[in-house]
């Protein structure tokens, strides 16, 4: 067997033995349960009925719009929900095993290190897609059966949500190879929160015709596109309309392009490998 | 062709900041060799240790295992490895666990179920195969982490301190272990600070002193078969104690104690005898090893790694 299936699969039995995997499940139950009661409140509410009546096009644009900004509030959590869980996965791992001395009797078998980065990465990537597939499957199940709504383009939504949080994950991975957990979930959380605001000021800039805020916007993209992600998500699944209502986090103004995601994939595969490079010069 | 060393080190050497924490090996291991690496706390042994598996880079030096360089795979299918904090992925149970390193090792799976079989039961552990490693004792990790170093049959196994959490009963099963694994010709290296440890298990010591050899013992040339004794007497004169020289040397009295070196073992009744018929009364024949200790302290001084 490939010691990198091998290592994928002691991490995916590792995260079901530590709890992980339950703890993940029952959250996110829980998430669904609440998002699904608050969606179900709005949805048979007063909320957005025309007084008086309209007519049926205009009622069933508005239940429309409803529908998806509520979709795009419910993802927006659970991509935070998976960026969290990304940022706790990947920046134990490696620094965890490293402390503890686990790690020792692993990489001095007949493996490379790039094994056991790619192997970790692989099994973590698993559970994630596990995780943000429940949470995101379940948002959009709930949706569904109480209002008949789906999202335009929700596949390619969907996949860009997944790759943020693998984007999240293995910049945590890359730390974890040569600092501590800690430090390790504080740059992390602090690159994450940088791409936040800088995706907020890109889009205040877009709305205010400032293009100096866009261009900031844009460089703390290029630092960290974990946010554009998101953005290019939320553009990809927004029904034409929402666009056009102005800001809000739930949404895209200024819609980062497919070449920014080109560039997140690019990225991503730097920061793997870069981490491969720092984990074999590292002494344990 | 004769065998390739199974460790041969050239002057290697490892710095960590302004610090050179192994300063220059330079060491030639035969294999099926039990070798011993004594020395004091932080003198380099595990940093020595460490380089040789595969852990950490040398800072500069050459080195090869079993005719290999450094960091090559298919030399560590063949190697054997307990680390000295001997920490494992404890949310496995131990044969999970076993199982683990064997995929590693790229073993075969029923060589791999016989392998784990057979060494949970060497080790004692065979009531414990479906426990979680996270109920067991220090004592009890140490066992399955020594089963982990011997799974593959190793031509050459490193043990890093590998009595450390161990009570008497699990030192003498390592000691065992190590002497099956010299018949089987199994290199062994032993990192250890128990002097008695290696005193009876190794056939060749180095002692190590700030990350260098400083001294290299043969252990076999050191018996000779001479036997240092201490007797509690009393109504001994220095006379009558010269008299003894036919079976001993090195003749010392002082007060009450007699300290001498008989020429064997076979020499000490005659020795006993000698004295009482002197009018000589014996209270006590006390053995005294010409021990690896008193060679460590000699070597490396007694203010050890301080």
């Amino acid at each position: 067997m490939n010691p990198i299936f091998i290592l994928a699969r002691m991490t995916f039995v590792q995260a079901i033995r530590r709890k992980i995997v339950l703890t993940g499940l029952v959250l996110g139950l829980c998430f669904l349960v609440i998002f699904s009661i608050g969606f179900h409140m709005i949805n048979t509410s007063s909320i957005g009925v025309v007084p008086g009546g309209a007519g049926e096009g205009v009622q069933n644009i508005i239940n429309t719009e409803k529908s998806s900004g509520i979709f795009l509030a419910g993802l927006y959590a659970v991509t935070f929900l998976g960026i969290a869980m990304a940022a706790l996965l990947g920046a134990d791992t490696l620094a965890g095993e490293i402390n503890s001395g686990t790690i020792q009797v692993i990489v001095t078998k007949p493996i490379r290190r790039s094994d056991v980065v790619f192997g970790k990465w692989l099994g973590f990537a698993g559970l994630l897609g596990m995780y943000l597939l429940l949470l995101m499957g379940g948002t959009t199940l709930s949706i569904l059966l109480q209002s008949g709504y789906v999202a335009p383009h929700l596949a390619a939504g969907l996949v860009l949500i997944y790759l943020e949080s693998l984007l999240i994950m293995t910049l945590a991975m890359l730390f974890s190879s040569r600092f501590s957990a800690l430090a390790t979930g504080g740059v992390v959380f602090g690159l994450y929160g940088l791409a936040f605001i800088g995706g907020w000021i890109e889009q205040i800039g877009a709305v205010l015709n400032s293009p100096t805020a866009v261009q900031v916007g844009i460089l703390t993209s290029l630092i960290v596109p974990s946010e554009s992600l998101w953005r290019r998500a939320a553009f990809e699944m927004q029904s034409p309309l929402s666009g056009l209502l102005g800001i809000s986090p739930f949404g895209a103004t200024s819609v980062p392009s497919l070449l920014m995601v080109g560039y997140a994939v690019v990225y991503l595969l730097a920061v793997l490998a870069l981490t491969v490079r720092v984990f074999q010069k590292r002494d344990l | 062709m004769p065998l390739a060393p199974a460790i041969e080190t050239h002057e290697l050497r490892k710095v960590f900041g302004d610090n050179a924490a192994v300063k220059s090996l330079t060491l030639q291991i035969q294999q099926g060799e039990v070798f011993g690496f004594l020395g004091p706390n932080g003198a380099g042994k595990t940093t020595s240790i460490k380089m040789l598996v595969g852990l950490i880079a040398p800072t500069s030096g050459k080195a090869s295992l079993l005719g290999a360089p450094l960091g090559d795979l298919a030399t560590r299918a063949c190697i054997g490895f307990l680390p000295e904090h001997f920490r494992f992925q404890d949310w496995l149970t131990a044969r999970e666990f076993l199982v683990l390193h064997g995929n590693l090792y790229g073993m075969d799976r029923s060589r791999l179920n016989t392998r784990i079989d057979q060494l949970l039961e060497r080790v004692g552990l065979s009531g414990f195969r479906d426990k979680a490693l996270v109920t067991f004792s220090k004592g009890m990790l140490q066992r399955i982490g020594l089963a982990q170093a011997l799974l593959n049959s190793p031509g050459l196994v490193f043990l890093d301190e590998p009595t450390s959490g161990l009570d008497p009963v699990g030192r003498i099963l390592v000691r065992d272990i190590i002497r099956e694994l010299r018949k089987e010709g199994t290199c062994v290296f032993l990192n250890s600070h128990l002097l008695s440890e290696i005193e009876v298990t190794c056939d060749r010591v180095a002692f190590i002193s700030h990350g260098e050899v400083i001294k290299l013992l043969d252990l076999a040339a050191l018996d000779t078969g001479q036997i240092t004794v201490t007797l509690r007497v009393a109504g001994l004169t220095v006379e009558t104690a010269s008299g003894l020289s036919p079976w001993a040397e090195a003749i010392h009295l002082e007060d009450n104690c007699l300290t001498l070196t008989a020429h064997s073992e076979e020499a000490l009744p005659e020795i006993n005898r000698f004295l009482v018929n002197h009018g000589v009364a014996v209270y006590e024949i006390a053995p005294k090893h010409v021990s690896l200790e008193e060679l460590f302290i000699e070597t490396v001084g007694k203010e050890g790694g301080l």
